[in-house]
């Protein structure tokens, strides 16, 4: 293939490929266009139970994809092996990969072996283009500056990202181009020295929040814990989940699966609102896609005003009841 | 039993400053602590010397100042301890920080157990374990909210999205942990006495066998290149205090329209 290469690996849970997947596709599209580059997605698995040409049609030039029952579940050395045997033969120039629990623990296992370079949590990716090196740019330091880095020598160029960081693209209309390729891998990489030994499925702890289209999140401004009844009460009636900030969960208010941030879930819903909120970086890079931003904050100059599209200053004690009410008002008259 | 036990030493507050030249942390005048999830690692190796029996050793990268760290591990009950001190260090990314460590580890072993926080709260990457499992080439686990001692190795469970997922890993392993693994003691006044005592070995690059194109600015793979403070912004409708019922009216209208409610 000519060009520069791009690689996403893809994340399959229970065969089923996770939407971080297309996320990836996506953004590795529009930054192979700007260089004439290609774009590879593969997808390790114990079987497919999805249609592999969705991804065709989100933007890849090309599919693999490898099946062995050993995948069936997350195996970090089986998929570190089998995807260095992979990188090693494609040489790619950049592979994209998700931040969740197993992109962050394959990814940096993966480009230890292949001796390279690894950016965790990238916010923002864009092709240099002098150099047409990979700018990979993610929250630092507490999330309170943007780092932007790069992998000036070594290849390939290796990124992980949240999901709901980038968009999917909308791919309803479009024609699948590529091809599905299954590659030849030696077996003796998909043995194992790790065991598993079996899944506990969690009941929902407020894990959901990435997928609901409205988020009401508190933080230190709440001031305790029960303050949260109130969001819940709001959030029950838009049909949304609750989130809080890092303090808030620090403060054990709230649990860790509601956290929203670069340490916790990056939410892109529809309706994001901030309560009690100052807006550290490293919580906005956990909402900055949301749709449509409301922060209830009484310091007019926190930041969490900059990324909002309206604003409510004043005392949430005051405001969130009586927008509350407002609410139910609305939906009861529906 | 033999355990390692990697930790760092981290600025004990988010106010944390960037050297805009070489977009490295400056650590100079900061108080420090030992990274929290290193805590619980230790924790989890002082447990398993109770039930196993064999000795601890806590081995931290960083200035001279992050002995501090280490007594401070001592205190709560480690039996050795091991700073990398070097300039030769300085502006290691995590390939060539993880390259430090897999070389004091195999300098200070043979280890049956390597443990270490699942991240750092300055850095936030989570991947010097895994750099370093890879580097030492042993089987290796992350996120482990609980593990118990088996036949020959370790039981883990793996808190993940989903739920929590169970492994059995050999020995020798490395295994990064989270915070809901233990409750990390308290440093006894005996700790800190012993803590005192304990003689602490200064290892620098050429002791650990690393030349200086393998670790530090010159050893990593990726630059800094840019820090910038985000930009990130909308134009905001503001309303104030007494203009909080127009807000909720324009928000009521908003939600309407987007059809949320």
């Amino acid at each position: 293939m000519k060009g520069k290469q791009f690689f996403v690996l893809g994340e399959v849970r229970d065969g089923h490929i996770h939407s971080v997947t297309f996320e990836l596709t996506g953004k590795a599209r529009d930054l192979a266009d700007t260089c004439g580059g290609t774009v590879t997605a593969v997808l390790l698995s114990g079987g497919l139970a999805d249609d592999p040409e969705t991804l065709l049609r989100s933007g890849a030039d090309r599919l693999m994809t490898v099946e062995h029952p050993v995948l069936s579940m997350y195996n970090q050395e089986a998929e570190v092996k089998v995807l260095a045997h992979i990188l090693r033969q494609e040489r790619p120039d950049v592979v994209l990969a998700p931040a969740t629990t197993s992109g962050r623990t394959t990814l940096p296992a993966l480009a230890a072996e292949l001796e390279t370079g690894l950016t965790a949590d990238c916010t923002g990716l864009e092709m240099d283009p002098e150099t047409g090196l990979l700018l990979q740019t993610r929250p630092a330091i507490g999330g309170n500056v943007m780092a932007t880095i790069k992998t000036p020598v070594r290849r390939p160029q290796m990124a992980t990202v949240r999901p709901r960081t980038f968009r999917a693209p909308d791919c309803s209309n479009a024609l699948p181009r590529g091809e599905v390729t299954r590659p030849e891998i030696p077996p003796e990489l998909f043995e194992s020295r790790v065991v598993n030994l079996g899944f506990e499925r969690a009941e929902d702890g407020g894990s959901n929040i990435q997928d609901l289209d409205v988020v009401v999140s508190g933080g230190k401004g709440l001031k305790r814990p029960e303050s949260f009844r109130m969001l819940e009460e709001l959030a029950v009636l838009l049909g949304g989940g609750v989130g809080a900030s890092r303090p808030a969960v620090e403060a054990k208010w709230m649990g860790y699966p509601h956290q929203v941030g670069l340490s916790g879930k990056v939410v892109a819903p529809k309706v994001y609102i901030a309560a009690g909120i100052s807006g550290a970086v490293q919580h906005l890079a956990g909402m900055q896609t949301a749709g449509y931003v409301v922060a209830v904050n009484r310091d007019p100059d926190a930041s969490i005003f900059r990324v909002a599209d309206l604003g409510l200053c004043g005392d949430l004690f005051d405001i969130l009841p009586r927008l509350t009410e407002r609410i139910r008002k609305e939906v009861g008259a529906e | 039993m033999k355990i390692a036990v990697l930790i760092k030493q981290v600025p004990d507050s988010d106010d944390v400053r960037m050297d805009p030249e070489t977009g490295t942390m400056v650590r100079e005048g900061m108080g420090a602590i030992v990274n929290p999830l290193d805590l619980n690692a230790l924790q989890a190796a002082l447990d398993l010397r109770s039930a196993a029996g064999g000795e601890v050793t806590v081995i931290t990268m960083g200035p001279p100042r992050a002995h501090e760290a280490l007594r401070e591990c001592l205190s709560m009950g480690a039996d050795r301890g091991m700073l990398l001190t070097d300039r030769a260090f300085a502006g290691s990314d995590t390939w060539a920080t993880a390259k430090v460590l897999a070389a004091a580890v195999k300098k200070a072993g043979p280890f049956d157990l390597v443990l270490a926080g699942e991240k750092a709260t300055d850095g936030e990457t989570g991947q010097v374990g895994p750099e370093t499992a890879a580097l030492l080439g042993m089987p290796f686990s992350t996120y482990v909210s609980a593990l118990s001692l088996a036949d020959g190795g370790v039981e883990v469970a793996r808190t993940v999205e989903e739920g929590i997922q169970r492994q059995f890993l050999p020995f020798p392993c490395l295994l990064t942990v989270l915070h809901a693994l233990n409750e990390p003691s308290m440093p006894t006044l005996a700790g800190k006495k012993r803590a005192r005592r304990t003689e602490i070995p200064l290892e620098g690059i050429v002791s650990i066998g690393l030349s200086p194109e393998e670790t530090g600015l010159g050893g990593s793979a990726t630059r800094v290149v840019k820090i910038s403070y985000p930009t990130i912004s909308r134009t905001t409708e503001m309303f104030d205090e007494k203009r909080i019922d127009e807000g909720i009216e324009r928000l009521v209208a908003v939600l309407r329209d987007m059809a949320v409610i």
